[in-house]
């Protein structure tokens, strides 16, 4: 009995013993693809067929099946396999033990699945994907048409006009300040800016001040002023030397 | 005939009426539904709904009636009654769980026992790369994506869906038989090893 040519037909490969060996070591085929448990019941058919018990094959067959099962194992834990050196031999078979145990449990609650798949079979339903909701609506609530009426003429109404008063500056033409400083200092020598401003709006007095630089401007007045924010005099320009360009009280005196 | 009075063929009581109401929800719902979605929209208590189903339970039973009402993924669904399946297979087959091999039950056993699970975790168990059986199942829609590991980039994990529950006929993953035996396989196996390592080193 040759082992190599035992006849395979697995679900990843179909052919000679041979074949599968070849094709696994040229990477050709996945190794874990391959169910090795389904060669050595090919074997084992094989060998009940025969009737007679061939300890050469049969020692082939367990070095070439055991060498493919290290290649195996080794493909599906590369990394576990370094993990597993570093254990105690006492840990190791209780990891193996435990990873087993694991697999067995997996293997067992497929197999109730499979029965219960089996049991079930006969039961037929309706399959679909689920519907959309319906959208919910917001429903309002009942609604007087008055009310409806007396809503609308209120925003037809025309909005009152926005007063833009407070928005408009009023400036007074500076004109006005110099007739009226003029007609001052014709009636007096001198007078005091701020005694004139009094009651005022602050516009007015901009203005007034404006006034009071244009007639210095112009040589008409002189200005005087003790020290800073202290009261200004506007005295009437008499003599040529008082026309001269003299911007503060301290240029006057000078 | 006195044709003034309406036609009555059933005298309804609310029950019944709130049955029929019930019927129809369960007619047009392509899923099983539950109490509570049953509650939600026949705008009626949980407690009458119950009865209500009780009511249909006993009308839509298996030998009485071809459609018959069962509490199956949580909910209530109508299916045909099993001695119609025969003439149900002849008009369709039920493509879900078609050709479902041995790596896929095994795959469905692991994502419903330990469920949410991902695929590197299925393989250590399995032994062999769960990527396609793992997507043919997702196809099916008998499992699908619940989220992912912890950590950065974690494997997408798995959990069986209501339509598994409904192919294999469970009310809730809590029906799966319970595998408390397990503790003693793991100290018979390693017994076992333990007897092999023994003659080994004699």
């Amino acid at each position: 009995m040759e082992v190599r040519e035992l006849e395979l037909d697995l679900d990843a490969f179909e052919g000679p013993f041979d074949l599968l060996l070849t094709l696994v070591l040229k990477e050709e085929l996945d190794l874990a693809e391959v169910d090795i448990a389904g060669i050595v019941i090919a074997f084992c058919e094989r060998l009940a067929e025969r009737g007679e018990l061939d300890l050469e094959a049969c020692g082939e067959f367990l070095v070439l099946v055991a060498a493919l099962l290290e290649l195996k194992a080794r493909g599906l834990f590369p990394d576990e396999e370094a993990e597993l050196l570093e254990l105690e031999p006492e840990e190791a078979a209780e990891e193996l033990a435990r990873r087993l145990a694991e697999y067995r449990r997996a293997k067992e609650a497929a197999a109730w699945l499979a029965e219960r798949l089996e049991g079930e079979g006969d039961r037929f339903f309706r399959l679909g994907p689920a519907p959309l909701a319906p959208r919910v609506e917001r429903r309002l609530a009942p609604q007087e048409p008055a009310v409806l009426v007396a809503a609308l003429r209120a925003l037809a109404a025309e909005p009152p006009a926005v007063s833009l008063a407070h928005l408009e500056l009023r400036f007074p033409p500076v004109s006005q300040f110099l007739e009226r400083f003029r007609a001052l200092l014709g009636r007096r020598r001198v007078f005091d800016l701020d005694a004139e401003l009094d009651g005022m709006t602050r516009i007015e007095q901009a203005v007034a001040f404006l006034a009071v630089l244009e007639l210095r401007r112009s040589g008409e007045v002189a200005l005087e002023q003790a020290a800073p924010f202290a009261p200004i005099r506007v005295r009437r320009a008499e003599s040529e030397t008082e026309r001269r360009p003299a911007w503060t009280g301290t240029a006057r005196s000078a | 005939m006195d044709g003034d009075r309406p036609l009555r063929l059933i005298t309804s009581s609310p029950v019944d009426r709130l049955a029929r109401t019930v019927e129809a929800l369960l007619v047009v719902a392509s899923q099983p539904l539950s109490a509570d979605e049953l509650a939600a929209a026949a705008n009626e208590d949980p407690e009458r709904i119950e009865t209500a189903l009780r009511l249909l339970a006993e009308r839509f039973a298996e030998g009485r009636s071809g459609i018959v009402l069962e509490h199956v993924a949580g909910g209530w669904a109508f299916r045909a009654s099993r001695e119609a399946a025969e003439a149900c297979g002849r008009l369709f087959e039920r493509p879900v769980e078609r050709g479902l091999t041995a790596a896929s039950l095994e795959t469905l056993a692991i994502v419903a026992y330990l469920g949410p699970v991902s695929r590197p975790e299925i393989a250590r168990i399995r032994g062999v790369a769960a990527d396609s059986v793992v997507a043919g199942l997702v196809e099916r829609g008998l499992i699908a994506e619940a989220g992912r590991e912890e950590g950065i980039g974690g494997a997408v994990r798995y959990r069986t869906t209501p339509l598994f529950e409904r192919v294999f006929g469970l009310e809730s993953l809590s029906q799966l038989p319970r595998l408390d035996d397990v503790g003693e396989d793991a100290v018979e196996i390693r017994a076992r090893l333990e007897t092999v390592a023994e003659r080994r080193g004699a």
